[in-house]
């Protein structure tokens, strides 16, 4: 029997497999990776009954046009997207997201484009036909690691996938919005006394806009630059993903998922884990601003956030 | 010892070994990095998902729906360390090609330091360095120290391309370039032994924080001969 798959028509911007994360490696230089928007993400692998952590399909902008080929399955599309099913009949349907679909074979999914974020989150029911590396299926694709020989999804390739026996497969969707808010709460970073008194109030008074030098591995931003008075480098430490480090030229660039492990620039803040699904999907050209909260009150917000998460996830099923 | 522990950010541990680099104080951070990572094997820890030792820091980055930051200080300030059995380290050589082809930073390096290529790699070679940490992209090992006489600066515009196997020197420190990458480092040669193999999925990282490696140069036929 032919192997069930996906025909990519067109690849879309940046289209890669990502999960979880892949985790216990900063020492030897393989950063985490994993979806951007972890909550958008468990969502989709939710609505479709699978279990939290599997392998999905992360698109940025202008998704993929996939065609499937050798059988059927039930997908959902999560995030703020726009996208069409192209039926056998050649009828265009509509699609809408955080609600689950039948395709059938020959049918197509046009992920026409996300609106007014970046990363949106296909799924499909039993997931992909994937190796794993180092206990994950992200695409790495600076250091090469992960399912497509680490690299993003060209024209003509196949994603296997497993058939969906889709009789066994309810209708399941969650009513969720995105609350956007331009907001973006930080902890006090380690090197915050490196910058002057007039700096740290820049910081958490100015407003920054995201430039368009933004990627998985970091966004760089504009607004007025932050004067450092002790060093402009420090000895090459780790990092994390939510870091904010200010190079020699005073703008801010906040690490994303695949940042380098290690780094010489000062920090002055770290995003608080809760924050890090809305800071990804910040487009170029958004205004935000930058709140000091303790360590305390970060993980409380982090507590709320799981809770709502959960909330969501229990109410669909 | 760890001279303090901060949080950075609400999911990760910042250990703290003081101001100075030295072989004495990462040796420290690398007893702490084995003794954490065994117990995060044998399960006596739960949560933690990274651990990033440098110089002279140690970065404990955790799942904060498992466990949080009180917790995790708690548990590093009561460690044992001096009850943990120093890991044997291996020592490693690499081998080098230093032909104009492969030393690509020989005539700024001549201009700078007043010195032959003959005089710098003589010097180079005439060492053995101690693994800080390796990092940033796939297990690129910072070594160090090198002879005072043959520090420099980085390059004022660093490479878009660095090849892949490139020996480079910056103030204190050695470095190979794990892959094909950006870089600012002054490039001295070219090793084809492979560093960082990523399919060896047990073992990727040929070097590791806190091994001895050496390196003896080689000739252009022996680097094209080395693969084979």
């Amino acid at each position: 029997m032919s192997k069930t798959y996906f025909e990519i028509l067109r690849p879309g911007i940046n289209t890669t497999i990502q999960d979880s994360g892949r985790n216990s490696l900063y020492h030897i230089g393989i950063t985490i990776s994993g979806a951007m928007d972890q909550r958008n993400y468990k969502f989709a692998n939710n609505i479709v009954n699978n279990k939290l952590n599997k392998a999905v399909i992360e698109f940025a902008y202008q998704g993929p046009l996939l065609k499937l080929r050798n059988g059927t399955i039930n997908f959902v599309i999560t995030g703020e997207v726009s996208f069409n099913l192209i039926r056998n009949n050649f009828q265009v349907e509509e699609g809408r997201c955080y609600q689950n679909y039948n395709l059938y074979d020959d049918e197509q999914i046009d992920i026409i484009s996300t609106k007014k974020s970046v990363y949106g989150y296909l799924s499909i029911s039993g997931g992909f036909e994937l190796n794993e590396t180092w206990k994950s299926y992200s695409i790495n694709t600076k250091a090469q690691i992960g399912p497509n020989n680490g690299k993003k999804y060209s024209m003509n390739e196949k994603i296997f996938v497993k058939e969906s026996n889709i009789k066994n497969i309810k209708n399941n969707k969650i009513n969720y919005k995105d609350s956007f808010n331009n907001i973006i709460r930080v902890i006090k970073g380690t090197n915050f006394d490196y910058f002057s008194n007039q700096a740290q109030k820049t910081f958490f008074n100015k407003k920054y806009t995201v430039s368009r030098l933004v990627d998985r591995m970091g966004m760089r931003l504009d607004g007025p630059n932050l004067e450092n008075i002790v060093n402009t480098n420090i000895k090459s430490e780790g990092l994390v993903r939510g870091v904010i480090q200010v190079p020699a030229d005073g703008k801010p660039i906040i690490l994303l998922s695949d940042h380098g492990t290690i780094g010489g620039y000062p920090k002055i803040a770290i995003v608080i884990s809760a924050d890090l699904d809305k800071i990804s999907q910040l487009t170029p050209g958004t205004e935000i601003n930058f709140k000091e909260v303790s360590l305390e009150e970060a993980e409380n917000i982090f507590k709320a956030y799981n809770e709502e998460t959960n909330k969501y996830i229990n109410e669909s099923n | 010892m760890i001279k303090n522990i901060s949080n950075l950010g609400d999911a990760a541990v910042y250990c703290d070994f003081g101001p100075e680099v030295s072989e004495i104080v990462n040796s420290n951070v690398i007893n702490y990095f084995n003794h954490l990572a065994d117990l995060i094997k044998k399960e006596k820890i739960k949560g933690i998902n990274n651990l990033t030792p440098s110089y002279n820091k140690l970065i404990v980055s955790f799942d904060l729906s498992t466990t949080n930051f009180s917790k995790l200080k708690e548990i590093i300030q009561n460690l044992d360390i001096d009850k943990v059995k120093k890991k044997k380290n291996k020592t490693i050589k690499i081998p080098v090609c230093c032909d104009d082809e492969y030393g690509l930073d020989f005539n700024r390096l001549n201009h700078k330091l007043n010195l032959s290529k003959e005089e710098i790699l003589k010097i180079y070679f005439n060492k053995e360095y101690f693994c800080y940490m390796t990092g940033f992209i796939a297990g690129m090992p910072f070594l160090g120290d090198i002879n005072e006489i043959i520090r420099s600066d980085r390059l004022e515009t660093p490479r878009i391309k660095v090849p892949e196997g490139s020996v480079g020197i910056v103030e204190q420190f050695a470095n190979i370039y794990t892959c094909e990458s950006p870089g600012g480092w002054n490039i001295i040669g070219n090793t084809p032994k492979k560093i960082f193999n990523k399919s060896n999925l047990q073992n990727p990282a040929l070097i590791k924080p806190g091994d001895k490696v050496t390196f003896f140069q080689i000739s252009k036929q022996e680097y094209f001969k080395f693969n084979e």
